[in-house]
């Protein structure tokens, strides 16, 4: 299997509630609390985190998903 | 004033509002989706008259004003065409959902009883919410909150700032709005996490 090519990135803003991102990082992606309060905690503390990763497709679903929440999201190419 | 709770026999997410507190509500949702109709969602400079009257698109190039442009971010950073291909496939699709959602907020408020204009009073206003619309209403207060701290410029870090207006100033009153919208949303996410 090829290894996935896309990201999809949270950017740390000083305005959504840390509870709130967690809240979507939970319901969106079906990550569990823990995963979603580290995927959370790593936007707050580092400005930004790797949420999800797969196709093209899949991750401008996601960017879009993130939008419609007020999340400051952007894609990219995998490293 | 004690924000969102999830009432344990319905499941519902309730909340009770002064008129006061439901008539600025409205007022914001109603701001919101003012500037969400405001700029039009479409290409600027369409080449020709024939080409402008089959164009169903969206816009290709981020929105002139800092609130939209927040709420319609880039997504590819790097990539300027691509970007461009995205915006024209959603930010279209992403303005109608910001919009419904802050008119949900309205149409909710004045079916719990808020009149066009706030009368006596001692006027309470309960909301009852099932678990898609209080997501509906959560997602719309993160779009109100963006647009007032994009134009009050809130910073990390910046409450001393705030704290130091006098009361009287205009921001110091939009800062405790701010505020106030933050406050009933850690409220609906608790109610909406329990």
């Amino acid at each position: 299997m090829l290894a996935s090519p896309w990201v999809t990135i949270v950017w740390d803003d000083p305005v959504n509630l840390m509870s709130y991102v967690t809240f979507v990082f939970r319901t969106y992606f079906g990550y569990t609390t823990e995963h979603a309060e580290e995927l959370m905690l790593q936007v707050h503390n580092d400005g930004k985190s790797v949420v999800s990763t797969g196709s093209r497709e899949a991750m401008e679903r996601d960017v879009q998903a993130m939008h419609e929440y007020g999340l400051w999201a952007t894609m990219e190419r995998a490293e | 004033m004690s924000g969102f709770t999830r009432h344990r026999r319905s499941g519902r997410v309730i909340a009770a509002f002064t008129g006061f507190e439901a008539d600025l509500l409205r007022s914001l949702a109603g701001q919101l989706v003012e500037l969400l109709r405001n700029e039009a969602a479409a290409p600027r400079d369409p080449v020709d008259p024939l080409e402008a009257m089959f164009d169903f698109d969206g816009p290709t190039t981020a929105p002139e004003d800092p609130v939209l442009a927040r709420l319609f971010p880039t997504a590819y950073q790097h990539d300027e065409e691509a970007a461009a291909e995205f915006r024209r496939f959603t930010e279209g699709h992403l303005r109608d959902g910001k919009s419904a959602a802050a008119c949900r907020i309205i149409e909710d408020l004045e079916e719990a009883g808020l009149p066009d204009e706030l009368g006596e009073d001692g006027l309470m206003i309960d909301v009852e919410l099932t678990e898609d619309v209080a997501v509906t209403w959560m997602r719309s207060f993160t779009d109100i909150r963006l647009a007032l701290a994009t134009r009050l410029g809130i910073e990390d870090g910046d409450e001393a700032r705030w704290m130091a207006l006098p009361d009287d100033d205009p921001r110091a009153q939009a800062h405790d709005i701010y505020e106030w919208v933050g406050y009933l949303q850690e409220t609906l996410v608790g109610a909406l996490t329990r």
